[in-house]
């Protein structure tokens, strides 16, 4: 056991490592593209959505039931079969992946949209404000605290995810669980997902700090 | 939309055989037919659901008649853009409804924002109303739920005056704050209304509020029927049925008399003596003043014969005296000549200064004549009533 936790931290550590195409710095590149590319993805899909059934109070039970399916998917099943219908790129990893995403997204937005105060919203119209402004003066920025968690929430879940990328012959972290269990090199796998977990955690970390710092002044916002 | 304002008491607002059903089938307003008059404060009540908030939010077009007409300064609101309407007419709601995420100063800015004037101009005049409503300038730049409850309130006020509408809507905008704050936010707004001039529809189901605010006031019964429209002194004196008068209370007669002042009861000279001075052994209770004749309090025969052995009136413990001016109501003063230990009331000018003073009796007659007067059959009561109301009105004045 000992063992095996001073071959990981020295697989982490060594500079040969880390050097070159398959090196740890060009795959954790890799990770984060794929990851933040899925997640842009979803996010374009999603804010939209939920900002428009959380604004109009219509839709709601279909796109949150719509969303909810979409996270029940098996992502590995759900990867193969675009992959059977689309053929080898990176297309069945993105579908995959954006799938995951989205359900986060627009439920947080919606809930951050209905957790908008009634009577700010009739004050907002009262003044004279119309549908468009009302949503992007007032509802969208005391959403916004949710929305930014939703956004947070889906980026994780791609993170831990996008290592299905190598199961098709992809990079990203997810190459060494998948050489490593190929080659049984159990130190391989380990580390590959012992990455994947700490840039999840550091990615989670920034962005709370990041919530925080924009919200300060608020913390009754929501109400 | 521009709106002309063409005089005061004439029709601002013109309710013609309105309707509102609503789409779950229940009559929220059921044929109103009401004029609201420039420069007036209408005060809109009756107990939840008989519609005067619907009746309120229709003239900004927060809600839509099912049928009949409504006209703001003539020109009938559903040919108006709504939002331009809105911009045009100031809109207060019970929790203040402020935006949480901008500031005080921002939320105050907001309609002459939509309107365009600017950021500069629009945060100058915003600054310059923080000062009407009277908060202090450091206000402004704190977020709305640094402020207490009233201070809300006040905020609210601030942003529905800011693009300076004729029109203010007021939906129970003092509701949810204690009695205290509540009695100094109506003071408020009867002091900006003296100086402003709005035509203001307000609603609440207090109806000492409305007695205290209402130029007239509008009853409703449940299912949206207005049962009676007119000024307060009219509305107590002759309420036009069992459900209106039930509606004011079993101290109707008092809530009355809290709209009849002092002025014109007569007054004559108190046995007084000043402070540090010594009091005249055995001439019943004295009132003790001030060097410049500020009533003090008053001193007790039995102290007095006391002191007349060497002290003075300064040294007394003296039992307190409420002053009342020309402004106070009858009501005030019964009260006063209750709790005074003499039986008498004292009456000051407005520099506080002692002018005399009015018995018990005196007061008592008097409210009973002013009550009498007031309740007089209809017909010739009608024709004094609104000059009577006007002098009546503005007491605190």
């Amino acid at each position: 056991m000992y063992e095996l936790f001073s071959d990981l931290g020295s697989w982490l550590t060594s500079g040969e490592q880390w050097a070159g195409p398959d090196g740890i710095a060009h795959r954790l590149a890799e990770h984060l593209q794929y990851s933040l590319i899925a997640t842009l993805v979803a996010a374009v899909i999603a804010l939209p959505v939920g900002l428009l059934i959380g604004h109009t109070g219509r839709g709601a039970f279909l796109a949150i039931n719509l969303s909810s399916f979409g996270r029940a998917l098996p992502t590995v099943g759900l990867v193969v079969l675009v992959f059977l219908a689309s053929g080898l790129s990176m297309t069945p990893v993105y579908v995959a992946l954006v799938a995951l995403a989205v359900p986060a997204i627009v439920t947080n937005t919606y809930a951050g949209m209905t957790a908008v105060d009634a009577d700010v919203k009739d004050a907002a119209r009262g003044q004279g404000m119309r549908a468009h402004q009302v949503l992007f003066q007032v509802e969208l920025p005391l959403a916004l605290p949710l929305i930014m968690t939703g956004l947070r929430l889906a980026l994780i879940q791609v993170v831990a995810t996008a290592t299905i990328a190598a199961y098709v012959s992809f990079g990203g972290l997810g190459r060494y669980v998948f050489d490593g269990l190929a080659q049984r090199d159990l130190v391989q796998v380990l580390g590959g997902a012992v990455l994947v977990a700490v840039i999840a955690v550091v990615l989670d970390l920034v962005l709370a700090g990041l919530q925080r710092a924009l919200f300060r002044h608020r913390h009754h916002a929501a109400h | 939309m521009t709106i002309y304002s063409p005089g005061k008491g004439w029709p601002m607002i013109k309710f013609d055989a309105v309707h509102k059903r609503f789409p779950n089938g229940t009559t929220a307003v059921d044929n109103l037919s009401l004029e609201m008059p420039e420069g007036g404060i209408t005060v809109l009540v009756g107990s939840s659901g008989c519609g005067k908030t619907t009746t309120l939010r229709m003239i900004n077009r927060m809600v839509d008649p099912t049928s009949g007409t409504i006209r703001v300064a003539g020109r009938d609101i559903l040919e108006a853009d709504a939002a331009e309407l809105r911009r045009g007419i100031g809109y207060v709601i019970q929790q203040s409804g402020l935006f949480p995420h901008r500031t005080v100063l921002d939320n105050i800015a907001t309609v002459p924002l939509l309107l365009g004037w600017g950021r500069k101009k629009a945060r100058a005049r915003a600054s310059e109303l923080l000062e009407t409503v009277g908060l202090t300038a450091g206000a402004g730049r704190r977020y709305p739920h640094q402020l207490s409850g009233g201070q809300q309130q006040r905020v609210g006020v601030a942003r529905a005056l800011a693009a300076d509408p004729p029109v203010l809507l007021m939906d129970e905008p003092f509701g949810a704050v204690d009695p205290v704050v509540r009695t100094q936010l109506q003071d408020e707004l009867l002091r900006l209304q003296r100086e402003l001039s709005k035509t203001i529809v307000f609603v609440t189901h207090d109806i000492d509020e409305a007695v205290r605010l209402g130029d007239r006031i509008a009853v409703f019964r449940t299912g949206g029927h207005l049962v009676q429209c007119a000024p307060p002194a009219e509305l107590l004196a002759r309420p036009a049925d069992g459900f209106v008068a039930d509606f004011l209370g079993a101290e109707r007669g008092l809530k009355l008399l809290s709209l009849t002042t002092l002025a014109d009861v007569p007054q004559r000279r108190a046995t007084t003596v000043r402070a540090g001075e010594k009091p005249a052994p055995q001439a019943g209770w004295q009132l003790v003043t001030s060097a410049e004749g500020r009533p003090l309090g008053w001193l007790d025969p039995a102290t007095a014969a006391m002191s007349g052995t060497g002290g003075t009136a300064g040294e007394a413990a003296l039992v307190p005296v409420r002053p009342l001016s020309d402004g106070d109501s009858l009501l005030s003063a019964l009260n006063e000549s209750v709790a005074s230990p003499s039986g008498l009331v004292a009456r000051v000018d407005a520099e506080g200064v002692l002018t005399g003073v009015t018995s018990r009796e005196e007061i008592h007659d008097r409210a009973g004549t002013a009550h009498a007067t007031a309740t007089r059959p209809a017909s010739r009561a009608a024709d004094e009533a609104p000059a009577s109301h006007a002098a009546l009105q503005r007491r605190t004045a």
